[in-house]
């Protein structure tokens, strides 16, 4: 998988703004996805002689399915907010990555073909024909959006480009242009349960292994059980907790907390991952498809309570979509829902994030910590995107901020926010996410990830942190590949369960 | 009597242009429950968010000061002598347009003033310059040639108010009045009318857009309650 060499973004003091660079990124296009691929989604997997009435046609069914999109094309001034919120433009300088213009992609079409005045006057008002050459745009241009929401927090419409992105991708698959590392993943978890196609077998195989590892390392018994019926807690986690590294260290994490508290809790084997790609391509019955797996695994096991591990994307889906795709939440009356309401336990938000979970543990002393084994460490937090602004913690607004935060200072003495402008909901992107996290787009990661690694590398001269601190599965992945580009240590990432594990206290 | 005509066929483009759009909106479901959050959990949450983002542009003050202070001082500057305006449409002055009367002639320099920022923003930031099709220049010229030639009437070359009134009041009563013959009051006019026609086909949507924009508009509350749209929902009669 030779990519190009490409230039690694210097970092400065300070993240600036670029001056424009056209076409600089139009080379980066990530691997299309095959035959054997593509049918499984139903998809075609090359253009067809139809493919613009069969775009068009897509385009037609989406703006009547969702608000979001029709508001959003319709809306937008041009006034130029968002023009340098992006990281993607930040670290590549191709205008093409500022998210207005990254709309406009979809939005010249839509005003050629659906709005009085493009119709009538093209030239005047930037529509244009859908040409092959805007199909190529929109593949290269839609697999460089991470899906990050940052767009959406300062623009006066609060227009979000992941929609826009999402729809696109819609199309383009439609048309038989689908991306191969999402559409893989999304047949894996589909055949086999999991983004990274491990097999129940070999899944059990490594749960023993930790069990293994953890009482040699501890001296504790601590389990790692799967698919026991009647448990009380489900956990669904990304399945890169259970082979990847960092994440398994927050696995390690999440069991000692469950047995610290004596929580009776299992995870399963149909519902080995909690990721949802689904929500990356922006296809509805996709998303509620790989989502059902968990409604159907809570039921199976008849659980009370469904906690969600470390992971961004997933938490979006879980907290904000769980509910409405599978009846996972409450306030639904409709059979359907309370067929599962009925067995979870109302004392418990559904779904819980584990930070929520192992924070209230921790403040209702009901689990102990000793932070002074995290001393060695200097630590920072970096919300994750789909955490920071698509969704919440706890019952406050804000609460995905202040309960990772809470929660990293009640299990280490030593943690350093990085700047304002770069945390909280001004997050900046892994550069990973949105189904990125592939070698295929190795330059794209690598340069959308300078805005964050400025901000990681001024805290790392100021206060001497040497961990950053994340709870997603796509941001540890990510960071694990691109902190050495910028020279830093791999293992400087890691979960907050990973420092959990660390200072939990086993007795 | 071309005035009017004029006038009548702007107003209904721009009433039946807007009720369509508004009601397509409306019609349109939002499957998901996307705020961007933070947000609110509460309805009389979102209503302030809304108002916040309406009456001082919020997410546009954190984002860009210079395109906030000038595309503040356009729409306050525009709101206010829009609200003068309706001296010519009430008979008699309804008792706050007369007093917004002083402010609204002197916001005609903020609406200005910000118009020009925005224009200049145009031509000199780089990433502006890219995303800016003709229709945003032209679009910022024609209000800004509304704006300049309404303040020549307002501070230089006054033209005939009362006629003008007679005219419009006239309008309202389809009892049709001759329209006063000065050139700087007809271009005013015709461009007024030119503006009401292409509301509803343009980037002026963003009136009416954003009180439906899913990303402000939603309370932030999925766990607490089943949000399904109808086309989704028939899906769960499979299962």
């Amino acid at each position: 998988m030779a990519a190009a060499e490409f230039d690694i973004p210097e970092l400065k003091d300070e993240i600036e703004i670029p001056k424009l660079r056209e076409g600089s990124m139009a080379h980066a296009k990530s691997f299309p996805a095959g035959q054997a691929v593509q049918d499984f989604m139903g998809y075609p997997h090359e253009l067809g002689e139809d493919w613009k009435e069969r775009a068009l046609e897509k385009m037609g069914d989406l703006l009547g399915k969702y608000r979001s999109l029709k508001v959003f094309l319709d809306a937008c001034v041009h006034c130029g907010a968002c023009t340098d919120k992006c990281h993607y433009y930040l670290g590549t300088s191709d205008p093409k990555n500022m998210p207005v213009a990254r709309q406009d992609l979809m939005r010249q079409v839509y005003r050629r073909y659906f709005t009085t005045a493009g119709k009538l006057f093209p030239k005047l008002v930037g529509a244009k024909d859908l040409t092959k050459e805007v199909l190529d745009d929109w593949y290269s241009y839609y697999h460089q959006c991470s899906e990050c929401r940052r767009c959406s927090v300062f623009c006066p419409y609060g227009i979000d480009t992941a929609e826009i992105t999402m729809a696109g991708r819609e199309i383009l698959n439609h048309v038989g242009m689908g991306q191969k590392y999402s559409n893989e993943i999304l047949g894996k978890v589909q055949k086999i349960g999991n983004n990274l196609g491990l097999p129940g077998p070999a899944l059990i195989d490594t749960l023993e292994g930790l069990e293994e590892d953890i009482e040699a390392d501890t001296g504790v018994p601590v389990k790692m059980p799967i698919d026991v019926k009647g448990a009380e807690v489900l956990l669904v986690t990304p399945s890169a907790d259970f082979f990847s590294e960092p994440h398994v260290e927050s696995l390690i994490g999440y069991a000692k907390v469950f047995h610290a508290a004596g929580i009776n809790w299992t995870l399963s084997s149909h519902a080995s991952e909690a990721g949802n790609f689904g929500l990356f391509n922006g296809n509805y019955e996709t998303m509620r498809k790989v989502a059902m797996r968990i409604r159907d695994a809570a039921l199976e096991l008849g659980v009370k309570r469904i906690v969600v591990g470390e992971c961004g994307h997933a938490w979006r889906v879980a907290y904000s979509f769980w509910n409405t795709l599978t009846g996972i939440g409450y306030g639904g009356n409709d059979p359907f829902s309370i067929e599962l309401q009925k067995q979870l336990d109302p004392n418990y938000p559904q779904p819980q994030h584990i930070c929520e979970l192992t924070n209230d543990l921790i403040k209702s002393g009901r689990i102990k910590v000793d932070p002074s084994l995290n001393d060695d460490l200097v630590v920072t937090y970096h919300d994750s995107c789909n955490v920071a602004r698509a969704s919440r913690m706890g019952t406050e607004p804000g609460g995905q901020f202040t309960i990772p935060r809470e929660l990293i200072q009640s299990v280490a003495n030593n943690f350093h926010n990085m700047a304002d402008d770069t945390i909280y909901e001004s997050t900046y992107c892994c550069g990973g996410g949105g189904g990125l996290l592939t070698d295929d787009l190795m330059e794209v990661r690598v340069k959308g990830a300078m805005p964050r690694m400025t901000a990681l590398n001024n805290v790392v001269k100021e206060h001497q942190v040497n961990f950053m601190a994340t709870i997603c599965a796509i941001c540890k992945a990510q960071f694990t590949k691109v902190l050495p580009k910028y020279g830093f240590d791999m293992s400087m990432v890691g979960g907050i369960h990973q420092l959990v594990s660390k200072a939990i206290k086993l007795d | 009597m071309i005035y009017a005509g004029m006038f009548y066929a702007a107003t209904l483009l721009l009433l039946v242009g807007l009720v369509y759009k508004i009601v397509d909106y409306s019609r349109t479901p939002a499957p998901l429950k996307i705020p961007t959050t933070p947000a609110p959990t509460t309805q009389t949450g979102v209503v302030y968010r809304m108002a916040k983002e309406v009456v001082l542009f919020e997410s546009l003050f954190k984002s860009n000061k210079w395109i906030w202070v000038f595309g503040w001082l356009f729409h306050f500057g525009l709101f206010l002598v829009l609200a003068r305006h309706l001296r010519y449409f009430t008979e008699p002055v309804w008792f706050w347009v007369g007093i917004v009367q002083p402010f609204g002639k002197y916001a005609s320099f903020m609406m200005v003033v910000g118009l020009a920022g925005l224009l200049a923003r145009r031509f000199l930031v780089d990433r502006v310059r890219y995303i800016s099709t003709p229709s945003d220049y032209l679009m910022l010229v024609l209000l800004l040639a509304i704006g300049l030639s309404g303040m020549m009437m307002t501070f230089v070359v006054h033209t005939d108010i009362v006629a003008l009134k007679a005219f419009f009041m006239g309008l309202m009563y389809f009892d049709v009045q001759p329209v006063p013959q000065d050139p700087i009051l007809l271009a005013h006019l015709a461009m007024v009318a030119l503006l009401m026609v292409i509301f509803p086909v343009s980037k002026l949507l963003h009136a009416p857009g954003i009180f439906f924009s899913p990303t402000r508009n939603q309370a932030d509350n999925p766990r607490e309650h089943r949000h399904v749209a109808a086309w989704a929902a028939r899906l769960d009669q499979n299962n």
